[in-house]
């Protein structure tokens, strides 16, 4: 193939992939837009593939790829997504070291220096750049995976003077970058990628559990700039932009998340929360009186109730009360009642994680409606069942200034006429503060493993 | 002005466009599909695939190469492990059956 003609299938592939991520504005689209993003890939890699001399190994090293990667995609629970997510940054930032390592080994190869020279200097800039961001996307999404997953624990790791230790690495990681400029070898650029490895590992460590849709949304971030840095060094386009594609999304999404916990980014990045701000915040010393109540009462509530939203939070998952949630709401709406559901951005453990467990339950996605739209409509409805959710409902976060959470955007809960909520005690959540809901005249709380509650509502509806 | 543009500066333009259009794109979707739009990003920053695949095919096969290879089975996992895994998420957003 000619260059010409490779860059302009590189072009098509890369308009299927913009199409891709156009297609996710809605349910019905997304998937015709999955559509095209295999068949740009496809483009992509059999244009590449025509410029190789070595078919058979290559096609055999993604048989071998493929194959792990298809498998997982088919037995992935959907409560474990937010790893897997993580796992596939890490794979990325390594491939683009990995890359960057060969190009630098034959540059010629690439057509970026001519036989017998060095590489360019630009070249050695973009070297530089995309090997030291894929290094510490690699390891920074192995501890976000690590905290995920449970494997590490998911507190913040703090130590004094860590972000001098940090600053004084990325300044030698520059300093050697600098080096690797001035003469290309091996030596500083290994020294530099071993640097940007330990700070992958140091700049994630201290980061929180609460904080982790932010990280994974950040990493996700990194990965395509690391690609899109590749692209620079290898002058190829069709990197640079399925890399910026990615960087742009993760980035905005970083942002939502940060928005939606009302956490400054720099502060979820140098670490923290999560961890220490409870002790103070954890109540004035005054007992403070709850309702309880009981399956039936929730039934009877739920039952004579014109409207009902049901706010689910990660507990819900972790009680695995989907499936049974959703068999609830189904009895309720054979009743007449207006169900719906409502989401919090940070209601799972990344952005739109709930949506998803929701709709492996069944739920119909018309049911499920994002904060901002049904805000306003808790004042009119019955009845409020909050389930293994708390921080997104705590009214704290309107009314109280002193709260750590002020500010923060929550559901509305409080306004209904009647709240529910299903908790197994009462202790607090993520960000461990104290809930005025639970405590409000209209709240009644109902103890007990989420699952066993919901399926105990089921039986008395019935 | 005289002599051929710096491949450097075609890069940046077409870096920065590529920006934008992600930016204005990645606005519109929904926030319900932020998972699946996450899962697909994985896939498409696979694209290092081709990178990858430059790496490993010089005419004479050497570190180089068999570093390139290690990397195109990893990125082949992202690819298709991204796309299969964003097909299976997407086929569950059902409307309700009348």
């Amino acid at each position: 193939m000619s260059a010409n003609s490779v860059s302009l299938a590189y072009l098509v592939a890369a308009v299927l992939f913009i199409l891709t991520l156009k297609g996710l504005s809605s349910p019905i689209s997304s998937r015709r837009g999955n559509m095209f993003g295999m068949m740009g890939m496809t483009i992509a890699v059999l244009t590449t593939l025509s410029l190789t001399h070595n078919v058979a190994l290559i096609l055999l090293a993604i048989a071998v790829g493929g194959t792990i990667g298809a498998v997982i995609a088919r037995r992935i629970e959907m409560t474990a997504m937010p790893e897997l997510v993580a796992a596939m940054h890490s794979l990325v930032g390594l491939a683009a070291v990995l890359v960057a390592m060969a190009a630098f080994n034959n540059p010629v190869a690439y057509g970026i220096a001519l036989p017998g020279e060095a590489l360019h200097s630009s070249n050695r800039i973009e070297l530089f750049i995309g090997t030291f961001v894929g290094a510490i996307t690699f390891t920074g999404s192995i501890i976000a995976f690590g905290k995920l997953s449970g494997k590490l624990s998911g507190k913040p790791l703090r130590f004094a003077g860590q972000h001098w230790l940090n600053l004084l690495l990325g300044i030698a990681m520059l300093g050697f970058g600098v080096a690797f400029f001035m003469s290309p070898s091996w030596t500083p650029f290994l020294i530099m990628t071993a640097i940007a490895l330990v700070l992958g590992v140091l700049l994630i460590m201290p980061i929180g559990g609460a904080d982790m849709p932010v990280v994974v949304s950040m990493l996700n971030s990194y990965s395509g700039w690391a690609a899109a840095g590749i692209g620079f060094t290898l002058n190829n386009n069709m990197l640079i932009i399925a890399g910026s594609l990615v960087g742009s999304s993760g980035a905005i999404l970083s942002y939502i998340m940060c928005r939606a916990m009302n956490r400054a980014f720099f502060n979820v990045i140098l670490g923290g929360f999560g961890g220490e701000a409870s002790a103070e915040a954890a109540g004035d010393g005054v007992q403070k009186t709850y309702r309880s109540g009981s399956a039936d009462d929730a039934a009877f509530l739920m039952g004579n109730a014109d409207s009902v939203i049901i706010v689910p939070g990660y507990g819900l998952a972790v009680a695995r009360a989907q499936h049974a949630i959703n068999e609830m709401s189904n009895a309720l709406t054979e009743k007449g009642v207006k169900v719906r559901y409502a989401i919090h951005p940070v209601a799972g453990r990344m952005p739109g994680h709930m949506n998803v467990l929701l709709a492996e339950a069944e739920v119909p996605y018309e049911q499920v409606v994002e904060m901002d739209e049904i805000n306003n409509e808790f004042s009119d409805t019955d009845v409020v069942l909050v389930i293994g959710a708390n921080d997104v409902v705590n009214p704290a976060a309107k009314n109280d200034k002193s709260s750590p959470i002020y500010g923060m955007p929550i559901l509305d809960a409080y306004k209904a006429r009647t709240v529910l909520v299903v908790k197994r005690s009462m202790a607090t959540g993520y960000a461990g503060l104290d809930n005025d809901l639970f405590y409000m005249d209209k709240t009644m709380m109902i103890f007990g493993d989420a699952k066993k509650v919901v399926e105990d509502i089921i039986k008395a509806i019935d | 002005m005289t002599g051929a543009v710096d491949p450097f500066v075609l890069n940046l333009t077409v870096f920065v466009l590529a920006i934008f259009v992600g930016y204005h794109v990645v606005w519109n979707v929904t926030p319900a599909l932020h998972t699946p739009l996450m899962a697909v990003t994985n896939a498409v920053s696979g694209i290092i695939i081709v990178g990858a695949m430059l790496a490993s095919s010089p005419e004479k096969m050497d570190m180089g190469s068999v570093i390139g290879l290690v990397a195109v089975a990893l990125a082949a996992i992202n690819v298709f492990g991204g796309f299969l895994v964003t097909q299976r998420m997407l086929a569950m957003f059902k409307k309700k059956d009348k």
